[in-house]
Order: structure tokens, then C-alpha cells, then sequence
């Protein structure tokens, strides 16, 4: 009895009232978007979206009752286990899983469906905190980066098969983990070096005045160093080997399948066929940008109450905070977001365990990712990637992922007393 | 170093956070062009159009009013058909009518409603009615046309069409839109703004497809439209189909006004047409035909038609010399043919002689007396100043210029000043010999049927006039008519100077157009003709009644019909007596104008 009273007054409330308020946010958002004033539906109605959704909330609510009644050495006992048994549904999921749009992302009996892809999140960043827990774990090793980019790849590659380039990309936030706990900087410079020349070259009509950006760059570094013909050649070889990749962009991006590509052309050109590869983009910053300062008001928004916004009620839920509530709204919901990433970074260094705290940090991550990609693409500075909002978007494998990925964390801060500090 | 990661990484969260609000401040409150978008995608403005004002005639009966017209339309998503057949049947269509209207209404639009039978009449509508609950997608949208019970005053009333591109273009205050119908001639066009109403507008919200989705802001940002106000004219609807009943067949004009008011009692113009013919979907095709016709029956001859006045102008002549103290009642000239042709008659006459037997040289002689004041030493200057001076008082019996009718189109005719013959002859090379036709109404004049029924009502009135009009109420009350019907205008001659011309007018009657004249009703007029290059000369007589205390003052012009005294005087006559004693006493002269054989 007093070992629980213990455990509540160490769970992070300030994190957990966090997650009420984005998810009462979500939810009432997600009643907008149904919301007809012809046919007037209550928001608990279970024939809508948001019935449906308070439905979700319930079970998830019994989901963190069950997290923080666990033990904590559970999860941690427990996380490689988890990880196999979502790396073997990751597998069976195309075989026996539903066909969508031809990707197969969820499995399951009539309308009770997960999708695989979102779960296995939590179990990969389980599985990475229980492999990299070890104090001997280092990651500027060669040895030890290949095992955890191992653990990371494997789900990766799963969900690529999906395919379901979206949620695959998610896993690579963990990378911001990676950063965390000691993968040397320069794989991060290379990244964003290479993220930045990708975006130029496809940004830029013309490749040949990048390229010859690239060899005047070249022939200034050759000229301000020393003159030997070791740094001549390394440099003339780095600058064919930019060249040579900018040109091959244009090579791969023509070889991706043909929405991809749109989704690319339109984040450059977002007027290039508003009706159609730019409708989505184009709806929803019309419905974010007609907000104004203090949004049309509740329930009063007309591009996402009238559908001119696809998905609006999972990947495009923001629209609604941009239209009815306006700049205000978006910088409340963005701010409860920066309050929550900013409380898990301070509750993840302060954990005693070394598991702990990389599994803090791959909460960390994903959230920022999805939070960041998702908003971004609603705006039009990130392609349409379908990924949800978290906390916020409808739809049950979400807001279960989520609220699991989150509240093992919440567990595990509020045990951090009872465990051994084995902290590096 | 590695301390440092985790602020990295909230450093990494706050930039990426702050680009996101920056770019949300930038579409949101920066740039306003979403606000636009979102409007234009999601609400639509829906005019309601108000209905137009009634016009009635003087005596309050309906001259125009809307009649309304009822289109089937369709909305194809809701509209199915099991029974093709049965339903060709029921709305008395062809199964091709129905196929073709169905794919160009889906071809539009697949949700928003298209015509599928236009302009059903009221008995179809009365029949189909009962029938479409049957039919989901098919509703029945009532628009109106202008209508006219009686099939008269065609150029009065006017009629209204579409608005065109031009007129669009200077709408300065935006109220029209393309389609709208707007009046385009008559008094349709003058009192447009009357007429019109106020359009009504609400905001409707839609969905992507384009489905209702109801009212914006619950209609706070409606209006709601306001109908437009009835017009009472001046016409007489008995007179006027009188009027048009004599002149059918015939060319010409016949105006007839109430002296005292300048309200016009009626307007013919002929040919004329039914007024029910520009109204509806079949305008434009109708519109072509009257504007191609030979006979030109869109043309509003009452204003627009002009012709030398002729004889009657010897009346205004007479006013201005008496005015001017140029002549007397006793002022006497001898009927000298080498002058200027004339007719036998008593010789030499007196002023009253030479109105009563429209004495040619008489007016050559006291034109010149007009003219020649010898004001200068130098003939040709002198008769530029005379001549001038002739034209200031020629211009206050309404003439040489619009009235300022409430119709468009109105022309001024013509009174030449010294300018146009210095244009033709040069400055210095004319004198009186060369301009004498004036005196008696021919050469360099031209004036409008409408300004010859001014004329009678000033010689009726005694020396004034009301600019002649055809409205009488606006929402029924008469003070809302425009300000300048209500004005008094005198032409500058005194009352008493008019005692001598309307008694010659009486006089003149017997002599000259002695078909008019009647027992009981004495009637002051004049004949005139109008000469005509191209064929026989036009009819022309103005007349008022009855003498004393006139109620009428009429003109009337019938082309190629001879002699003033025949076509002209006889229709006069006929009015006159309708006018005031509302029944026909000459059924024999009747029929001789409708006939329509005057010469002989």
C-alpha cells in the first residue's frame, strides 16, 4: 500500500496532464471535422469519428492503468521478447493481413485491426534500450554501431515491404537517440550535408549551376590550402563524387513510384496542379491560412467541416486547429508539444539506469519526427508522408501506440528510485 | 562534449518549432490571399433577385406585370428512372428530349440542379406538379417574365433584356451581374432604378462536392431583397388602343397630352408590335426579326421621328411677332403668289385670315418684319441678328432640343441658327431671301411628333407647358415623379396674345379639316403637311379640345397620307371624342381612318 502511494507521487504529472490536453484537444478536433449542422450529432455519437475515438480513449486509458500497475522490471525483462514477437507479426502482417490501397498495414478480425507498424515503435526502441544498456555499449565503436543499426534496420526493412514508406521513416528519428548516447558527429553532418545537396538538387531546375557552384567551391578550397597534389586530387574526386550524385537524384526520383514523385514536385511547386497532386497540400493550407490570428471558431471552420481537406480527420487534423483556432491555436498545440518534448528530454537525464534513459530518448524522437514531419507537410515544407499526429489523429492504433510508447516511459521515471544506478 | 547533446537536442526542437510557427504566422496572418480561397471554395453567394415593379395605366389598370415561368430541373445524382416511358408520358416529352437534357445536366454538374424542360406553361406546371414527389431529383424552379394583359403601348413601356458587356462596364457601383435583366428602352429604361428593386443575397455554404450545407453564420450576412416599386403612367389605356386600333397599318405617331399637366394620355407609334413578343427565351429570336423589318417597328417615332413642321409653324410665327410688337391683330399683307406659292382664298387677310386660311406669302412678309428689324445698316448682318434672335424665342416653344421626355432616345429635331447658313453659304452671303422657308415651316426645320403635341398643349395652356411625361405615380404617390414634370415653363409670349390664335384655330378647323369638327365639342386646330421627297407628303394635324378649359391636346403625324385635313384631322377627331366623351359618335369617319384610303 505504501509502496503505491510512493509510485503516484513520483509519476510525472506534468507529462501525463500534458497528454490529457493534446488528446482532449484531438478530440474535440476530430468532432469538428464530422461535425454538420444539418444533421446535428452528439460528439459521443458512436456512428462518428469521435464516438469512436472517445471509444479509443477509454481502452487507452485502461492501457496506461495497466502500464503503471506493472512492474517495471517487466519491460525491461521483457523488451527483446516484445521486439521478436512484433518482428514475427511485421512478417505474417503482409501474408494475412488487408489489402488497402495496395499496402497491407493492418492485421487482425473484422473491426478489431492493428496496425503492426505502429507498435513495433515501441518494441524497437525497447529492444534498442535493453541492447544498448550495457555500460561497455559505445557507440563511436564500429562493432557496437552495427548491432544497433541492426536492431533498428530490421523493422525497417519489415515495414519497407509493406510498403509503408511513412511510418518507415519514423524509425530513423531514433537516430536523434543514437545522437544522444554517442554516435559520433560527423555521421550527422554527412546526413544533414547530404539532406541539404538532395534538396538542392531537386529544388534547383538546372543541375549544371549547381555543379558549377560545386567546382567553384572546389578550386577555392584547392587554392586557400596547401598546394599538394593529395589535396588536389581529394578534392577533385569529392567534387565529381557531388556532381555525380546530384545528377543521380534525378535518376532515382524518376525511378520512385509516381505519387512519390508527385508528393516531391509539389512540395517545390505546390500550384503545379492544384486540382489534382496538389490538392491536398494546397486544401490544407488554404484551411490552416484562412484561420487568421484567432481562427474562425469552433465547430465554424468551413474547409475541413466540408471536406475540402482529404484525411483531415488523421493525417490532416491540424487543419482544424489552424482554421478555428487560428495562429493562436497553432501556437497553444504546438507549444503543449515543445512543453512535452522539453519535460521528457529533462525527465530522460534524469534517469539512473542507462535503459531508462535510451528508451526515454526514443520517446523523444519518434515524437518529435511525427509532430514535426506531420505538422510540416500540412504547411507544405515536408512532402505528404501519412503519418499521424500524435495524440491527436483519429484512429485507435495511433492514439494505443502512442499512449503505450509514452506511459512505459512515465513508468519508468516514476520507479527510477527503486532502480540500481547503473547509469555511464 | 558529450554534456552538451541534450541541450542540442532541445535547441534542435525549439528551432524546428520556431520554423513551424514563423511559417504558420506567415500563411496566417501574414498573408490574407487563404482567407480569399477558403471563401471562394466553401461559400457561395446566392443572389435572390426581387420582383420587378408593375407599371399601371392611369386609371389603375395593369399595363405590366410578372408573370411567373416554371423550369424542371434536375439534379442527376438523386434522379433515377425506372420507368423511362411512363415518365415521357406523364411530362409529354420525347424520349431523346429527355436522354439529351438528362447527359448535358449531368455534363454540367452531377450535383448542382440543370433545366431538364424550360419555361413549362402553367397548365403542364398545374399537371407535372402532382407528379414529382414520384421523382427524387426533380424540382421545379419559378422564375418570371414581364407580361402585358393588353398588347399595347410597346414603345411606352419599353421592354427589358439582359444586361450587355457595355453596360456592365459602367455600372460604377457593381449592383448588376452578368444575365441580369435590366430595361433596355421605354419606361422599363427610365425608371430602372425604380423598377428594380433591391437585390437580396445570401451566403450558402457547400461542401466539395457542391452540396448545400446551409446557411453562413446562420444568414447574419444576408439581405434580403426588396421588391421594386409600381409605376402609375400617364397613358390612358383606352385611348391608347384606340389610338392603335386607327393607326393599325399605317405609319405615323400620335401623342396626345393633357395640356395641364404635360402628362401624355397616349403615344402611338406605328407599325407597333405586341409587347408580349420581347419577353421571355424567345427574345432574342423576335428582337432580330422586328429590328430587321422594313416597316422598322422598334422605332419610337413620337421622339425619334422628325419632319419639317410645316403650316402649324405659321401659329408659332404668329405668337412671336405678336410678342415682339412686329405685328398686330390688324397687321395685313396681301396674298402675293410671287412670293410663295398659295391656295385661293379672301385677299389680302389680317392676321386671324391668315392663320384661319394658312396664307403662305402672309407669313413671307411678316417673317421678314420678324427677321429685318433693321437693327443694322447691313443687310446680311441684320438678318444674322434677326434670325438669332428669331431662333432665342423659336427654343421656348420646346423646339430645336430634347423635352426631356422620360425615354431615351428622344431626338431634338431642328432650328438652324445663323451658323448653320454661314456653313452653307458662307458669313455675309445670306440675307432673308435666302432662309424665307422658315416662315411658313419648310427648309432648315425639323421637329418630333411629341414636340407638334407640345405645341397644341402651349397653345391650349396659353403660353406654357410641363415637359411631357409619362409617369404620374411613383409607388403611388405623385410627388415622387421627377422634379422637372412638376416645373411650369413659359414660352415668352403673353396669355393674351393667344386669344386671337385659338379662336383662329377653331375658325381654321372648318376650312381646312372640316371632318373634325364636331357638335357639341369645339376643337382648335391646325393642319399641316409635311412634305415628302420620296412619295406623298405626310398628314399632319394638331389640334386641342375642347376649346375652353382644353383637357387634350393632340398631334398626329400619318406618313405618305396627303393632306393634313383628311388622315391626320379625321384620327385627331376620333381620339378627341374618345377622349372626352369615351364613346364613338362617327362610326362612318372611324371606319374611313381605318381604312386607310386617304388619297384620292
Amino acid at each position: 500500500m505504501k509502496e503505491s502511494e510512493v509510485q503516484i507521487n513520483r509519476v510525472d504529472w506534468i507529462a501525463v496532464s500534458i497528454y490529457f490536453a493534446l488528446v482532449m484537444i484531438g478530440w474535440f478536433n476530430i468532432y469538428a471535422v464530422t461535425y454538420d449542422s444539418q444533421v446535428e450529432k452528439s460528439i459521443f455519437d458512436l456512428t462518428i469519428s469521435s464516438g469512436k475515438q472517445l471509444v479509443w480513449i477509454g481502452t487507452a486509458i485502461g492501457l496506461i492503468t495497466l502500464i503503471m500497475v506493472a512492474d517495471y522490471r517487466f519491460f525491461e525483462n521483457l523488451s527483446l521478447v516484445i521486439y521478436l514477437i512484433f518482428l514475427v507479426i511485421l512478417i505474417v502482417t503482409p501474408i494475412f493481413g488487408k489489402e488497402v490501397n495496395g499496402q497491407i498495414l493492418s492485421i487482425g478480425f473484422g473491426e478489431f485491426r492493428i496496425q503492426p507498424g505502429e507498435f513495433a515503435k515501441f518494441a524497437t526502441a525497447l529492444a534498442l534500450a535493453k541492447v544498448m544498456e550495457r555500460p561497455t555499449f559505445d557507440l563511436s565503436k564500429r562493432n557496437y554501431q552495427f548491432i544497433a543499426f541492426g536492431v533498428l534496420l530490421i523493422p525497417i526493412v519489415l515495414i519497407l515491404l509493406q510498403p509503408d514508406t511513412g511510418t518507415a521513416m519514423v524509425y530513423f528519428s531514433l537516430l536523434i537517440m543514437f545522437y544522444r548516447e554517442g554516435l559520433p558527429q560527423w555521421y550527422y553532418g554527412l546526413g544533414i550535408g547530404s539532406v541539404g545537396i538532395t534538396l538542392l538538387a531537386l529544388g534547383v531546375d538546372n543541375n549544371l549551376y549547381l555543379a558549377a557552384v560545386i567546382i567553384l567551391a572546389m578550386i577555392v578550397l584547392i587554392y586557400l590550402g596547401k598546394k599538394s597534389w593529395q589535396r588536389i586530387l581529394a578534392f577533385s574526386l569529392i567534387g565529381i563524387g557531388l556532381i555525380a550524385y546530384i545528377y543521380s537524384i534525378d535518376f532515382v526520383v524518376s525511378k520512385l513510384p509516381v505519387h512519390q514523385q508527385n508528393r516531391i514536385m509539389v512540395l517545390f511547386n505546390p500550384d503545379i496542379d492544384p486540382l489534382g497532386v496538389g490538392w491536398n497540400v494546397n486544401q490544407s493550407k488554404i484551411a490552416i491560412g484562412s484561420g487568421g490570428f484567432f481562427g474562425k471558431g469552433y465547430l465554424e471552420g468551413t474547409q475541413t467541416k466540408f471536406d475540402f481537406v482529404p484525411e483531415q480527420d488523421t493525417d490532416f487534423i491540424f487543419c482544424t486547429i489552424g482554421e478555428e483556432f487560428g495562429w493562436m491555436g497553432s501556437l497553444v498545440v504546438i507549444g503543449l508539444f515543445v512543453g512535452l518534448l522539453y519535460r521528457l528530454v529533462i525527465m530522460a537525464e534524469r534517469q539512473k539506469t542507462r535503459f531508462s534513459r535510451i528508451y526515454g530518448y526514443s520517446v523523444i524522437s519518434i515524437l518529435l519526427f511525427h509532430f514535426m514531419i506531420n505538422i510540416s507537410m500540412t504547411v507544405g515544407l515536408f512532402p505528404v508522408v501519412g503519418i499521424p499526429l500524435p495524440f491527436f489523429s483519429y484512429g485507435g492504433s495511433s492514439l494505443w501506440s502512442f499512449t503505450i510508447l509514452l506511459f512505459i516511459f512515465i513508468k519508468l521515471d516514476s520507479s527510477r528510485a527503486s532502480q540500481l544506478g547503473r547509469i555511464s | 562534449m558529450r554534456d552538451q547533446r541534450p541541450a542540442v537536442i532541445l535547441l534542435v526542437i525549439f528551432l524546428l518549432s520556431g520554423i513551424l510557427l514563423v511559417k504558420l504566422f506567415a500563411i496566417q496572418v501574414l498573408d490574407d490571399s487563404f482567407l480569399k480561397r477558403a471563401e471562394s471554395n466553401a461559400i457561395q453567394r446566392i443572389v435572390d433577385h426581387p420582383y420587378r415593379g408593375l407599371v399601371y395605366d392611369r386609371s389603375g389598370k395593369l399595363l405590366v406585370f410578372n408573370n411567373p415561368i416554371f423550369d424542371l430541373m434536375v439534379v442527376p445524382r438523386e434522379f433515377h428512372l425506372k420507368d423511362t416511358t411512363k415518365f415521357c408520358e406523364l411530362f409529354r416529352i420525347s424520349k431523346e428530349q429527355l436522354i439529351e437534357g438528362y447527359n448535358a445536366a449531368k455534363s454540367y454538374s452531377k450535383v448542382k440542379p440543370s433545366p431538364l424542360i424550360k419555361q413549362l406553361s402553367n397548365t403542364d406546371f398545374a399537371r407535372i406538379q402532382d407528379f414529382l414527389v414520384d421523382y427524387p431529383g426533380l424540382f421545379i424552379l419559378t422564375r418570371s417574365v414581364r407580361s402585358y394583359p393588353s398588347p399595347t403601348a410597346a414603345h411606352a413601356l419599353g421592354y427589358i433584356g439582359e444586361i450587355s458587356a457595355g453596360q456592365l462596364g459602367r455600372d460604377t457601383l457593381s449592383y448588376y451581374s452578368q444575365g441580369d435583366y435590366v430595361g433596355l428602352s421605354g419606361l422599363e429604361k427610365y425608371y430602372e432604378n425604380e423598377l428594380r428593386g433591391n437585390k437580396g443575397v445570401k451566403y450558402k455554404m457547400v461542401n466539395v462536392r457542391g452540396m448545400d450545407k446551409g446557411p453562413f453564420k446562420e444568414g447574419q450576412y444576408d439581405t434580403i431583397s426588396i421588391a421594386g416599386k409600381n409605376l402609375t403612367s400617364t397613358i390612358d389605356l383606352d385611348l391608347q388602343q384606340f389610338g392603335e386600333l386607327l393607326m393599325a397599318g399605317k405609319t405615323g405617331s400620335v401623342v396626345a397630352i393633357e395640356p395641364k399637366t404635360g402628362e401624355i394620355l397616349a403615344m402611338i407609334s406605328a407599325p407597333f408590335y405586341d409587347p408580349n413578343q420581347l419577353t421571355g427565351a424567345e427574345f432574342g429570336k423576335t428582337y432580330k426579326i422586328l429590328n430587321t423589318d422594313n416597316s422598322k417597328p422598334l422605332f419610337n417615332r413620337p421622339i425619334m421621328a422628325t419632319y419639317p413642321p410645316g403650316s402649324i409653324f405659321k401659329i408659332v410665327q404668329s405668337l412671336i411677332g405678336l410678342q415682339e410688337g412686329v405685328l398686330t391683330p390688324n397687321s395685313t399683307f396681301a396674298c402675293n403668289k410671287s412670293l410663295v406659292a398659295c391656295h385661293n382664298h379672301p385677299n389680302p387677310v389680317n392676321l386671324f385670315g391668315a392663320i384661319r386660311n394658312s396664307c403662305n406669302p402672309y407669313y413671307h412678309q411678316a417673317f421678314r418684319q420678324i427677321i429685318n428689324r433693321e437693327v443694322s445698316s447691313n443687310t446680311f448682318k441684320d438678318t444674322e441678328i434677326g434670325l438669332n434672335a428669331w431662333r432665342e424665342n423659336v427654343l421656348k416653344f420646346g423646339l430645336g432640343a430634347p423635352l426631356g421626355i422620360d425615354m431615351s432616345g428622344e431626338k431634338g429635331g431642328d432650328i438652324p441658327s445663323s451658323k448653320l447658313y454661314d456653313r452653307i453659304y458662307g458669313a455675309g452671303h445670306w440675307k432673308y431671301s435666302t432662309i424665307y422657308s422658315l416662315s411658313i415651316g419648310q427648309g432648315e426645320m425639323q421637329v418630333t411628333p411629341l414636340q407638334m403635341a407640345n405645341l397644341a398643349a402651349i397653345f391650349a395652356n396659353k403660353g406654357y407647358y410641363y415637359t411631357p411625361h409619362l409617369i404620374k405615380e411613383v409607388d403611388g404617390d405623385p410627388k415622387k415623379i421627377p422634379a422637372k414634370f412638376q416645373e411650369k415653363k413659359f414660352v415668352g409670349v403673353d396669355a393674351r396674345h393667344f386669344d386671337l390664335i385659338q379662336e383662329a384655330m377653331v375658325e381654321a378647323i372648318y376650312g381646312t379639316a372640316a371632318r373634325a369638327v364636331m357638335t357639341d365639342l369645339v376643337i382648335a386646330g391646325k393642319t399641316g403637311t409635311a412634305q415628302n421627297s420620296q412619295g406623298e407628303d405626310h398628314s399632319v394635324f394638331i389640334a386641342f379640345a375642347p376649346k375652353d378649359n382644353p383637357t387634350i391636346a393632340i398631334a398626329v403625324y400619318v406618313e405618305n397620307a396627303g393632306w393634313g385635313g383628311r388622315a391626320a384631322a379625321s384620327t385627331a377627331s376620333l381620339m378627341i371624342e374618345k377622349y372626352i366623351r369615351k364613346t364613338i359618335s362617327r362610326p362612318e369617319l372611324q371606319d374611313y381612318v381605318i381604312a386607310g384610303n386617304f388619297i384620292y
